[in-house]
């Protein structure tokens, strides 16, 4: 398959690559990682004028933890890179979710930020940024910004950016206290989208859940954030009750669909195991060190 | 038709051609090229039979713009071994049966090759890691398994 054709530029700096989209607008389309956009484009269910290929910009290629314990992954930043990084020890969800996504040929290529724009409903990362409240940074002529988790994917293959705006940067905050969470993807088999999805997150202190994100993959039209199961978290311990509640504020908060992955029933239930499991239920947790 | 001048080194060798910017990796290889051992399966990133090495890691050519290679190395199948001199996974997959139609398995090699560069000595459940994003529908992977195992075998003895 061939995409249609287009005019193809790839600046050496994020300058030139803003002037380029605030220039064209929609009519020009982001290249990162491209294992989302290059099968859109060969489908043509993408047919941009321009592709603003930013794979010749270093300087977006990084991911670093800050002082404060703020993890910054730049718009280069690969799946790979996280699957084998060694600055993940106080970000446990990220560390579990980076080895779920797609499969390892795909990871080589692939980028977070990347990916979360692109907002398939399917998509992992979008829950794991809204389990743990992280904001992109967007860049564009009217400056930078920064937009909430809640706020980045606004439908099925929509984002909130303008059509001037470039991605550079996803913000994951560090934890305050002890940091707890995992991603936990049920499939078919590697590379398939997620059958369920649920990302979860807790900080606590002394053994008292200061902060809780929740959020699923697979079981609605789009990403969920079960913000009823993680509140009923806050200011409690993790114990059997309290695991138990969460689990199954989460379950109700899911809108599975029946398909060829499975029941709606079948799919609120592994959300319910998922969550119980990422809590801590059966030792599944990747706990920070 | 906009026409870009791109040089990669393929196998080792500067190849500077001219293409449109919509052809992708896989086509440059195969049709550019002459390049046939690096084949198209799914075209749509599931199957990973056209894995080529990009700057030593695996990526699926037919999910990657050629013009994107500009002023990089890529290996493809042709590039492990020649038939007189095999590599120790082409060796390892003829003595382990590694492969009965033969259409996936430029691409395990390859994915194999970037496994064992980075670990010489993976166990099976390395080896099926890294290899899973490579789909065989004939061997049910046993003895793909093997015949890595194999060679890491024979790259840690010749060390």
């Amino acid at each position: 398959m061939y995409p249609s054709r287009f005019h193809y530029e790839a600046p050496r700096s994020l300058d030139d690559a803003l002037d380029l989209k605030a220039a064209h607008g929609d009519d020009a389309k982001v290249l990162a990682g491209g294992q989302s956009l290059v099968p859109l484009l060969k489908l043509r269910f993408a047919s941009p004028e321009l592709l603003v290929d930013i794979n010749n910009i270093p300087a977006l290629d990084y991911h670093v933890v800050d002082a404060d314990g703020t993890l910054r992954v730049g718009a280069l930043c690969r799946h790979a890179d996280l699957e084998r990084s060694t600055l993940l020890g106080k970000h446990p969800t990220m560390a579990a979710a980076a080895p779920m996504i797609a499969d390892p040929i795909v990871r080589n290529r692939g980028t977070l930020v990347g990916s979360w724009c692109h907002a398939d409903p399917q998509g992992d990362w979008a829950s794991v940024m809204l389990a743990l409240g992280a904001v992109l940074v967007v860049d564009g002529p009217g400056g930078r910004r920064q937009i909430p988790a809640s706020q980045v994917v606004t439908g099925p293959f929509q984002n909130s950016l303008r059509p001037d705006e470039i991605a550079i940067e996803a913000r994951i905050p560090g934890a305050s206290g002890t940091a707890a969470g995992s991603y936990l993807k049920l499939e078919r088999r590697v590379g398939d989208f997620a059958t369920v999805g649920v990302a979860v997150a807790v900080d606590s202190s002394g053994g008292t859940v200061s902060r809780a994100g929740i959020a699923l993959t697979g079981v609605g039209p789009a990403n969920i954030e079960a913000t009823a199961a993680a509140q009923a978290l806050v200011g409690k311990r993790l114990d059997a009750g309290t695991i138990e509640q969460a689990a199954a504020l989460a379950a109700e908060a899911a809108q599975p669909k029946t398909d060829h992955r499975g029941s709606a029933e079948y799919k609120r239930h592994i959300v319910h195991t998922f969550v119980t499991r990422g809590l801590g239920g059966n030792g599944a947790v990747h706990a920070a060190a | 038709m906009e026409e870009r001048r791109i040089t990669v080194t393929v196998n080792g060798q500067d190849q500077t051609v001219d293409i449109e910017p919509r052809l992708l990796l896989a086509h440059l290889l195969r049709e550019g090229l002459a390049l046939t051992g690096t084949h198209i399966g799914c075209d749509t990133t599931n199957c990973g039979a056209c894995t080529v090495l990009v700057d030593g890691r695996p990526v699926k050519s037919c999910t990657m713009l050629a013009v994107q290679a500009d002023g990089h190395e890529v290996t493809t199948v042709e590039g492990l071994g020649t038939s007189s001199e095999l590599n120790p996974i082409q060796e390892g997959f003829k003595e382990e049966h590694g492969l009965q139609c033969g259409f996936c398995t430029s691409g395990m090699m390859l994915s194999a090759a970037a496994l064992l560069k980075e670990n010489p000595n993976p166990s099976e459940e390395d080896v099926r890691w890294a290899l899973s994003g490579n789909l065989c529908r004939c061997t049910g992977y046993q003895n793909i398994v093997k015949s890595v195992l194999w060679a890491a075998e024979k790259m840690r003895a010749s060390v």
